[in-house]
């Protein structure tokens, strides 16, 4: 156990209005108790029990700081397993600055970056691999990254990881017992087999390497593409939702011609939300290639935000964006619900999905947001938002592995079409099987322990 | 009068593993002694009559580029020599001789009896004699005999093979002897369980000898020796050895056989209950092969001389415990041995060795010093794999008198490191057998490389002289610099080249390549491109192995060596022998026991302990970060 009391900012040093300290170590109680007071003005911290949070107030001395709450969780049922506090002060960077500080003074370290996550793992509360998934969880944000965070914890890429060592080890075996044992175990017609066999891990781990594109776009938001006419809007719901005039919107039809992307936060969700060109059948060269752009990335998008221009009755365009939604995930604005309304939720039913959600929007007067904001949550929590794939890798030091393995098994079928002696086929599998032992923690890789913690941010 | 006699080292037993620890100790300097039940079963070859053979074959020309005597003894004594395995892999290339059981063991008697500084003395050693230390561990101070006799000495190595509490099984027939009917060392298990010793029984097999009149040869497949034959010792001169060798026989056991050996197994006392003793997986005898692969139809049988001047056969590949009767008629199932006439049964011996995970890599006791332990004592099976911790126990015995660093083989280095590495750190419940498989970097570990990779070590520990370590360097530097050339000479497509290539059955070139890349196609090899290279110096056949192996399979090597790279990291990361493992938090309970009982010398070490998951050696190297950087903890 460590002998000494660490302590850091657990939330991101902005203006935001809770602030967290978090202490941890032997000495977590005793420095708390000695700035903390209850209600009444009592030093009493030292005796409340564990896993219980309390209300009160951080003094310097005889002067209050902040009015907080103050949670403790005594080890070892902690995360780090130390005894840990946690002060819930007012944000804003000096009052959290000013309360660590205080912290300092009374004896606590400031924590190394990952420290936290770094006693856990020590104290055994995690292993390396959950220490690397939590370091993705950290660096993203978002609660949908988190979600692949949480996924690799409990443990579907070390699932399928597992999956491809078990064949490959089973090859490995086979291979070296029919070197021990050439009587009774015969290679004949072996590498055929074995050819085959390298085929299908191969292209397993080229989905994952393939994953990583998609994975880290998770990490950095769901795929959200608006769809709609030309002038329904969409420019306009871009810019409602980024908080800033970030595409062009004039009047007239057509203004957007490329596709734009912008990475924004609702309700926790990170949208990586992408404004299209109004589809529309046109002549117009520029603008064509403008629609072909919004039709192709509504194909692999994991939302549809399909704006309509309530004011104006359906067409064909319509139509074709309907048939889009149909096979998606979407929501549809009924926009300009300040003008007459011809299109209404009636008219869309029997045509859209049901169960897709119709929201009546203003974006000229900002109304209908909030209710577009809670349905995505919505969505998101009903666990509705998902992706294709069921695993993704999101950290560049699995996919690097991937690759390595991927390398070696193609120099395994490089062998295989030389005709080269099946004692020669081990070296390259059995490097890939470390480099995929690698990703899960099954084959011990001593830069990683220091590679992740120096990655990891203040604080937890 | 109490007879009371001082020297230097005492090695208890005379066999594969004791012959060479104690040259090792004598040839290095120190007094030894070599105790044996009998003086005529030096070097004893009890079980088949051949040495090296798959992986076995590394070890013996390890053995010999550190210096030890078997393969120099198998060149004077072997009446056939193949390389098996050519049409696989250099890796698996493995050397193996047929020996004349009576010429191997005369010839290392003669050996050790002019050996100076070394005295053979038949005894029983029945106790080993310690002080206590003050740490809590033991120091040997010396032995003692069955007439009383006392040796005193500062180390002491086990070699005591299969003759501990030895029973031997036939059926129901069971004897309380050592294998060959010698006398069993029935006294020292107890001394040593005294000193706190852990002890394991294991049990192995030998099938019967025959009669060769009474076998017909007709009806099996003759097995010839190797027209060029290849040394072991890489100090013969190759031509000196060539001579007329004697063949073996091939035949197949059939589902007679098999039918016979179902029917009796009750009465095979393995099956029966009877041996409590683990046998090894990797030798089965025939009764456990009819069971384990029951789908089979039939396995190999090899009719093999023991020697030149006897009719013995050995009858490889059908060990059995089976009794003399079931014996009789299931040998006579198989094609060529219809009427066969045995000479001596198959047995099934049972014999007390010593759990080797007591052991450090230097095959001394991690809580006994000076005391040293060999061969099928540390439950390995096998003359080979014997001898070779035969000659790293005498020599980490004279090591430790010379207050020089132990030799420690890792397992990219040599077989021989694979194999203690395994016994030391791996829970073995069973005899242990080498092999290829066990050998994680066999592409750098050749049989044919054994003395570039450890004569220089055989040379720094004192049993290579100068003259064979300068022999080395040349060869080293032969091959560097042709390889170098090769790969400088750039042939281009003129006419005679093509014409060269296309004799060769090579495709002729487009480009000029170089003479290496040419000698990389699989049809072409440094001996056949001559015509293309006339500005080459002569070289041994041995230096242009290794120009072809090495030039061929460049990629491979590289590859494998980076492995060794990455495998080396932890290897390297040395645990201090002080560390408390209750400090080391998130260990898990069971790991945190095998570390504590094993107490390995290096994470790499450790990382192999069965028990010990990679998490747990991750928390391990963290550890010893803070360890290492901060000094104090």
């Amino acid at each position: 156990m460590y002998n000494d009391t660490i302590a850091a900012i657990a939330t991101a040093l902005n203006e935001s209005g809770i602030g967290i300290v978090r202490l941890s170590g032997p000495e977590a109680i005793r420095i708390t108790d000695e700035i903390f007071v209850n209600s009444s003005g009592h030093k009493s911290f030292s005796n409340y029990e564990s896993h219980t949070i309390h209300y009160g107030f951080i003094m310097d001395g005889d002067s209050k700081i902040d009015e907080v709450m103050v949670s403790l969780m005594k080890g070892p049922k902690s995360y780090t397993k130390e005894d840990t506090v946690e002060i819930n002060c007012h944000g804003g960077v000096l009052m959290v600055r000013r309360i660590l500080e205080l912290v300092l003074s009374k004896g606590a370290r400031i924590a190394e970056p990952g420290e936290f996550t770094k006693r856990a793992f020590l104290n055994g509360r995690i292993d390396l691999t959950e220490a690397e998934a939590v370091m993705d969880v950290i660096g993203a944000g978002s609660k949908h990254a988190l979600e692949i965070g949480m996924k690799q914890l409990s443990g579907s890429l070390f699932n399928s990881i597992s999956e491809i060592r078990k064949k490959l080890i089973y090859e490995i075996a086979f291979i070296e017992s029919a070197l021990d044992d050439p009587e009774h175990i015969s290679l004949e017609g072996y590498p055929k087999r074995l050819k085959s066999i390298l085929d299908e891990e191969l292209s397993v781990i080229e989905n994952l390497i393939d994953s990583y594109d998609d994975g880290r776009l998770i990490k950095e938001g769901i795929k959200t593409v608006i769809l709609g006419k030309p002038n329904a809007g969409k420019s306009s719901l871009l810019n409602a939702l980024v908080g800033e005039e970030r595409a062009i919107v004039t009047d007239i039809a057509g203004t957007t011609r490329d596709t734009l992307e912008e990475n924004i936060r609702l309700s926790g969700i990170s949208l990586n939300l992408i404004d299209t060109a109004g589809i529309r059948k046109t002549e117009d060269v520029v603008e064509k290639i403008g629609v072909e752009k919004a039709y192709d990335s509504s194909k692999d998008a994991d939302l549809i935000i399909y704006v309509v221009d309530s004011s104006k009755p359906l067409d064909d365009s319509d139509e074709d964006i309907i048939e889009i939604i149909k096979k998606k995930k979407s929501i549809v604005l009924l926009n300009k619900s300040d003008l007459n309304t011809i299109v209404d939720e009636d008219t869309l039913k029997g045509k859209i999905p049901s169960g897709c959600p119709i929201i009546k929007t203003s974006m000229t007067l900002k109304e209908g947001l909030d209710l577009f904001e809670k349905t995505l949550e919505n969505l998101f929590f009903r666990g509705e938002l998902k992706t294709d794939r069921e695993v993704y890798i999101t950290s560049l030091r699995h996919k690097a592995a991937l690759e390595e393995a991927k390398k070696s098994l193609n120099m395994v079928l490089d062998s295989l079409n030389n005709d080269m002696p099946e004692d020669f086929l081990s070296i390259d599998l059995m490097s890939a099987y470390s480099s995929l032992g690698r990703i899960i923690g099954e084959e011990v890789d001593d830069d990683l322990v220091n590679e992740i913690f120096s990655k990891f941010c203040m604080g937890k | 009068m109490e007879i009371r006699e001082m020297v230097d080292v005492c090695v208890i037993g005379a066999g594969h593993a004791g012959c060479e620890a104690a040259l090792a100790c004598a040839r290095l300097g120190f007094n030894t002694v070599v105790f044996t039940v009998s003086v005529d079963s030096i070097a004893l070859m009890p079980c088949n009559p051949n040495v090296g053979g798959s992986s076995k074959g590394h070890l013996v020309r390890e053995l010999d580029a550190l210096g030890g005597e078997m393969g120099k003894n198998i060149d004077k004594t072997f009446i056939q020599s193949k390389m098996l395995n050519l049409s696989k892999g250099p890796a698996v290339h493995s050397l193996r001789a047929q020996a004349d059981k009576a010429e191997y063991s005369r010839a290392m008697r003669k050996v050790l009896e002019n050996q100076e500084n070394l005295t053979i003395k038949q005894a029983e050693v029945c106790e080993i004699l310690w002080d206590d230390l003050a740490n809590g561990k033991k120091k040997i101070t010396g032995v003692k005999t069955f007439t009383g006799a006392i040796y005193e000495c500062k180390a002491v190595i086990l070699c005591n093979g299969t003759y501990l509490n030895a029973r031997c099984l036939c059926g129901e027939a069971i004897t309380y002897t050592g294998p060959n009917g010698l006398m069993a060392a029935t006294h020292l298990t107890d001394s040593l369980k005294s000193a706190g010793i852990e002890m394991r029984r294991f049990k192995t097999g030998t099938p019967a000898r025959m009669e060769r009149k009474s076998l017909d040869f007709s009806k099996m497949e003759e097995q010839l020796g190797d027209e060029r034959i290849v040394p072991f010792s890489f100090s013969t001169d190759p031509d000196s050895i060539q001579k007329e060798q004697v063949s073996c026989w091939l035949t197949y056991t059939n589902e007679k056989t098999h039918e016979i050996i179902r029917a009796n197994l009750d009465r095979s006392p393995i099956y029966a209950g009877i041996i409590e003793g683990t046998g090894p997986r990797y030798c089965p005898s025939i009764e456990d092969k009819v069971v384990k692969f029951a789908e089979k139809e039939r396995h190999q049988v090899f009719i093999e001389p023991e020697g030149i001047h006897t009719t013995e056969m050995y009858v490889g590949g059908m060990s059995s415990s089976l009794p003399e009767d079931v014996q009789l008629a299931m040998y006579r199932t198989v094609p060529g041995l219809e009427n066969c006439k045995i000479v001596r049964n198959a047995y099934a011996i049972e014999y007390d060795c010593i759990n080797p995970g007591q052991l450090n890599p230097s095959l001394e006791f991690k809580d006994f010093e000076g005391l040293f332990s060999a061969g099928q004592m540390n439950g390995s099976s096998g003359y080979e794999e014997a001898a070779a911790q035969g000659l790293i126990a005498g020599i980490n015995a004279s090591m430790k008198l010379q207050g020089r660093d132990p030799l420690i083989l890792d397992r990219s280095e040599a077989y021989i490191g694979v194999l203690i590495d395994d016994l030391v750190t791996k829970e073995n419940f069973e005899p242990y057998r080498m092999m290829t498989s066990r050998a994680e970097y066999r592409l750098l570990l050749r049989q044919d490389n054994a003395d570039l990779r450890l004569r220089e070590k055989g040379y720094e520990v004192g049993l290579i002289s100068k003259e064979q370590y300068e022999a080395l360097l040349l060869k080293k530097s032969q091959i560097d610099s042709e390889i170098a050339r090769l790969k400088e000479i750039i042939v281009g497509a003129a006419k005679e080249t093509q014409d060269v290539l296309t004799s060769l059955g090579s495709t002729p070139l487009k480009t000029g390549v170089s003479l290496a890349e040419l000698i990389c196609r699989p049809e072409l090899s440094y001996e056949s491109i001559a015509p293309l290279d006339p500005e080459r110096g002569e070289f041994k056949q041995d230096v242009i192995d290794q120009i072809n192996i090495e030039i061929k399979y460049e990629g491979y090597i590289e590859r494998q060596k980076h492995q060794v790279e990455q495998f080396k990291k932890i290897e390297k990361k040395l645990i201090p022998s002080d560390i408390d493992y209750d400090d080391v938090l998130s260990l898990r309970l069971e790991a945190r026991q095998k570390l504590k009982k094993f107490k390995p010398v290096s994470v790499g070490q450790a990382s192999r302990i069965s028990g010990v998951s990679p998490a747990d050696v991750s928390v391990l190297l963290v550890y010893l970060e803070h360890y290492n950087s901060k000094g104090d903890k």
